[in-house]
């Protein structure tokens, strides 16, 4: 069942059999490798630690970082916080919604693009603000998003 | 015990033992401190805050729960202001719950909805409104509940019902805060190891998790409860049968004795037979090959004049009897009864014969008594538990969880010895896994060690036994080397699991088949209560050799005499004194000689000496070993009638089939498996014109010349008290609500708890010295696979009432046989295809599953399947002591089937 896990994982993660209080490092592990936790993952995690598979469901749950669903190759997190929610945070999201097809916390077809609104980023000043990968985008328009969305799966078009 | 301590609450004192749950003993004083996450069943929770009580010199308020009682303390649980916050607690989880009572399968059974009321929070007055969310859709993935999170108030009863009293640690919570449900794992329900016993259906609050019903039933309040005693397996739980309009309608686990609201999957969600529609409701006679509907008149005035016929001509040897162990114990007393004193021939036996005959026979030669000799609730307790040969978890469900109970709470030291990866091993200390049929000699093994290292209790061996010096020589002679080798069981482990056994105070042996299905059955019975009694790990509470009973209530039908070779109560039909007795109670002559066995009477039917038979809710077609024969052996008899309350496999080859009713329609006892006879209630009618057992026996009899006129089964037992004295004391008006435990000698008699204490049954214990023998068949070149053969949980016995539900076929509708992956490959055959298994007797076509319980060279497959039925393979060769037979061990091959 855990065969999708690449055999260097499952040698890595080996020693720490019997070892449940290892369960959020293995998780970890697993998220870095494969990108998100799937019911498999959590099956072997569950034989590999000892830790009932509910148990880790519980786990993978709780903490929001980790994904239960494939992710995208690129992550767009947009602000929503009270300055961007005031500089007009409410209509760039409809902008990509729209633009990609999809909801916050949701995916594109192609695993291209993961959008997910946030809190805060802590950048009022550049309001309103988004963050692709680990780029900060501020003081946006929502063309402007879109373009910057649609200018970094270019750049991987030609990197590619 | 400790002194009590006196506290008050409210200004009005209380005692209770120090330490005592404050919440629990202000309830039984009548002070209903309100709660929703407690439960007396689970360890403490304190998350739902609505116990908070005040407690004078204290700063905080503190949950009454997790308060212990002391002396002086003085408590306040209801004032304005603590009032004030549980409505508000209350409110809170309300503005959060879908508060759909209206159409709520659990309106009338809700604790929240309770509150609400006693708290007045109506609409109108509620402070809080539920931030904008949706209702989630139900998990309605599992066959026997469905779960609805919006209707859950994360109590976390339903988690620990799992984990604390089931040790199964299925479920969890998911998510946080708001959203948190629980959860069974990353898929949904139906796609976790859940095993449906409704643990947490039975412990839910709300509605979260509910029952799923075939039809829904009526509100909560329009249904009447029947409490009696289920119809599967010898734990004997109590159940609440839940009635609207004449049908069944709800199954719950009963808070009594003794499993206190538990079930198994069975139990709870597998009754869905009673109400079948195919269940007999009329006699029928067979005509020219087919069956034709009859009066009882005619079919009862048939069976006498055929068997009355049989009589005159052949003798009463050519006729025999099987009675049942699904049958209460009036209707077996009756039943051996009519054979004995109607029929005048002791051809009397049950399928205890395939279970447990050598435990009887062992144990009594050994202690003077074949039973369970602890009670069930005292193996929680127990500082090491040895299990041998039972698979609990599938077969004894509720024991199992007092078992793992015994493990996890209370520090003992887990023992499996068995061929295969049962579940308990994942909760044991050591798992052995020896050879199918060496038990002899790994018991000698251990029995070595423990001499060797002085670990025996030479006083009890002294004081309370007799020939230990003829056995002795014998444990000498058998080295460890030898036993590891018989068994392949390494030495080192044998050795520790001996001294683990020894060094316990209270060491508990549980069994079941795994040892009594074998050629030599009564030397492996022999050799366990040879190992109890060397440690002195017998007669004490917590400390026994504990067989478990297969059926409902097949220990009553082996107490109530439904065996070839005893009266009631276990009085031998060949001694003189004990017939003379009989015979003036039932003013018949009696016949002096001992009586067929089961597959004894296969084998003279297939010769022609047997000519008729009765056989009542017994289905041998699919129960009994080597059935080709057995098919055969009743198609040789010149009359076979059979009560039953479907047309079974062996209805089917009946000449008058009597339709009878089920235990759901009946009133009387079941004996469980620790010797407890339990009342059984009827919650509904029987269909059509079928009729109870002990009716149609009385109407047979009487047809017969033997005059039976009870009133009803209240009068039956008064005259099993008279006849038996393990009995004697056993009365219906006396059992209610624990029933009583046999022996209970006089209407004054308790009952007995446990037995042997202080001496044994006959006397002195008996050491047996046996010698290891092999078993009948072993695999060779041309069959080199060891098969055994047993049950599982979710259907019992020959499937005719088990398979009838829905909800259990949806776990497992079909029959397999549980192959090693190596066993596999030799034949090119991958899991989940089809694979012929033949033995010299047979063969049969089933699917291949390996699920890693067996070892290579073993197979096992379940018996519950008659599209192929295990018991065309299995071996009729028996015990020559307890003629059971090897149902355990037969050689047999693998083909793929192209």
């Amino acid at each position: 069942m855990s065969d999708l896990l690449p055999i260097e994982l499952r040698e890595e993660c080996a020693p720490l059999a019997g070892h449940p209080e290892h369960l959020i490092h293995v998780l970890r592990r697993v998220q870095e490798t494969v990108g998100f936790i799937s019911p498999d993952s959590e099956a072997f995690v569950s034989d590999l630690l000892g830790v009932t598979l509910s148990r880790v469901h519980g786990v993978v749950t709780f903490y929001h970082l980790f994904y239960t669903e494939p992710r995208g190759r690129h992550t767009v997190r947009l602000c929503r916080g009270t300055a961007c929610h005031v500089g007009g945070a409410g209509g760039i999201q409809s902008a990509l919604e729209e633009h990609l097809g999809i909801k916050p916390g949701e995916t594109t077809e192609d695993l291209a693009v993961t959008l997910e609104t946030v809190a805060c980023l802590g950048a009022c000043a550049l309001a309103p603000v988004m963050v692709v990968d680990e780029g900060y985008h501020g003081k946006l328009t929502a063309a402007e998003a879109v373009a910057i969305v649609d200018r970094t799966l270019s750049g991987e078009a030609e990197a590619g | 015990m400790s002194e009590r301590v006196s506290f008050a609450i409210d200004g009005r004192t209380l005692e209770a033992e120090p330490g005592a749950n404050v919440l629990e003993v202000a309830h039984s004083n009548g002070i209903e401190i309100p709660g929703l996450c407690y439960h007396p069943r689970l360890s403490v929770t304190g998350s739902c805050r609505l116990c908070d009580v005040k407690v004078e010199g204290r700063r905080k308020w503190i949950p009454a729960c997790q308060l212990e009682a002391e002396e002086g303390l003085s408590i306040t649980a209801f004032d304005e202001e603590l009032e004030s916050a549980r409505r508000t607690l209350i409110e809170l989880l309300l503005a959060d719950h879908n508060c759909d009572c209206l159409v709520c399968e659990s309106s009338g059974r809700c604790e929240l909805q309770d509150l609400a009321y006693r708290y007045g929070l109506d609409e109108r007055t509620r402070r809080f409104r539920a931030p904008v969310r949706e209702i989630p859709p139900e998990d309605a993935s599992s066959p026997v509940l469905v779960y609805d999170a919006s209707k859950c108030i994360a109590c976390e009863r339903c988690i620990k019902a799992c984990d604390e009293i089931q040790g199964k640690e299925i479920l969890s919570y998911a998510h946080r805060g708001l959203q948190t449900v629980v959860t069974a794992g990353p898929t949904d329900w139906g796609g976790s190891d859940c095993d449906g016993c409704g643990e947490c259906v039975q412990l839910c609050p709300t509605g979260a998790i509910r029952e799923k019903l075939d039809v829904r039933p009526a509100r909560t309040w329009e249904l009447e409860s029947t409490q009696t005693t289920c119809s599967y397996c010898g734990v004997g739980c109590r159940l609440d049968l839940w009635t609207h309009d004449g049908r069944i309608v709800n199954v719950t686990g009963s808070d009594a004795i003794p499993n206190y609201g538990s079930t198994c999957v069975k139990g709870r969600f597998g009754h869905n037979y009673i109400q079948a529609d195919d269940r007999l409701t009329t006699p029928l006679i067979k005509r020219d090959g087919a069956f034709v509907e009859a009066t009882w008149d005619e079919a009862l005035d048939l069976v006498a004049s055929r068997l009355s016929g049989i009589k005159a001509e052949h003798g009463p040897g050519a006729i025999g009897g099987l009675s049942s162990a699904t049958c209460t114990n009036e209707e077996n007393y009756l039943f051996q009864k009519l054979i004995r004193a109607g029929i005048g021939t002791n051809n009397v036996d049950h399928c205890a014969r395939l279970c447990h005959a050598s435990t009887v026979a062992g144990l009594a030669a050994a202690f003077g008594s074949g039973a369970m000799t602890n009670s069930i609730a005292e193996l929680e307790f127990a500082e090491c538990i040895l299990v041998t040969g039972s698979n609990t978890t599938e077969t004894h469900p509720v024991i199992a969880s007092l078992i793992k109970r015994a493990v996890h709470y209370h520090g003992a030291k887990l023992i499996v010895i068995d061929p295969r990866r049962i579940d308990l091993v994942r909760h044991a200390d050591l798992w052995l896994r020896q050879r199918g049929g060496t038990d002899v000699a790994w018991l000698y093994g251990m029995m070595h060690v423990i001499l060797q290292e002085g670990l025996q209790d030479d006083a009890f061996i002294a004081d309370r036994t007799e020939r230990f010096d003829e056995l002795r020589p014998m444990i000498e002679a058998f080295t460890l080397d030898r036993a590891a080798e018989i068994s392949g069981i390494p030495a080192q482990k044998l050795a520790e699991a001996a001294r683990l056994y020894a060094s316990a105070d209270k060491a508990s042996i549980v069994y079941s088949m795994g040892i009594t299905q074998h050629t030599h059955g009564t030397d492996n019975v022999l050799s366990l209560a040879n190992l109890a009694m060397l440690t002195g790990s017998i007669g004490k509470e917590s400390s026994g050799v504990n067989p478990l009973r297969g059926q409902n209530n097949v220990q009553g039908a082996c107490d109530l005499g439904a065996l070839p070779n005893v009266y009631p109560g276990y009085q031998k039909v060949d001694d003189p004194d004990v017939r003379a007795k009989f015979e003036s109670a039932w003013g018949r002559d009696l016949s002096p000689s001992v009586g067929l066995t089961i597959v004894e009477m296969m084998h003279a039917a297939a010769e022609g000496k047997l000519k008729g038979m009765l056989i009542m809710g017994e289905n041998p077609m699919i129960s009994d070993p080597n059935l080709n024969h057995v098919e055969e052996a009743l198609k040789a008899l010149d009359f076979l009638v059979v009560q039953d309350i479907f047309l079974t496999e062996t209805a089917q080859l009946a000449d008058v089939v009597l339709p009878a009713a089920s235990f759901a329609e009946t009133i009387g006892t079941f004996t469980n498996t620790e010797r407890r006879v339990l009342m059984v209630h009827p919650a509904v009618e029987p269909p059509g014109e079928a009729r109870h057992d002990w009716k149609i026996l009385c109407e047979l009899a009487s047809r017969l010349g033997l005059p039976m006129a009870f009133e009803n089964a209240e009068a039956i037992m008064d005259e099993i008290a008279s006849v038996s004295p393990i009995y004697g004391g056993i009365h219906h008006h006396r059992l209610e609500p624990d029933g009583l435990q046999w022996p209970c000698a006089d209407d004054d008699h308790p009952g007995t708890v446990f037995l042997h204490e202080g001496q044994f049954r006959r006397g002195l214990g008996k050491f047996h010295p046996v010698e290891y023998r092999a078993s009948e068949e072993l695999p060779d070149d041309e069959y080199p696979i060891v098969l055994s053969t047993g049950r599982i949980l979710e259907h019992f016995h020959t499937g005719s009432m088990s398979r009838r539900s829905d909800a259990l076929n949806a776990y497992v509708s079909e029959a397999y046989a549980e192959i090693h992956p190596a066993d596999l490959e030799k034949i090119g055959v991958t899991e989940g295809e089809q694979v012929r298994v033949i033995t010299r007797r047979g063969e049969i076509v089933t699917k291949a599953v390996a699920n890693g319980r067996v070892g290579e060279g073993a197979i096992f497959i379940p018996f519950h399947f008659v599209e192929a039925a295990a018991n065309r393979l299995t071996n009729d060769a028996l015990d020559p002591k307890a003629k059971i037979p090897e149902l355990k061990v037969a050689a047999c091959r693998l083909e793929r089937v192209s």
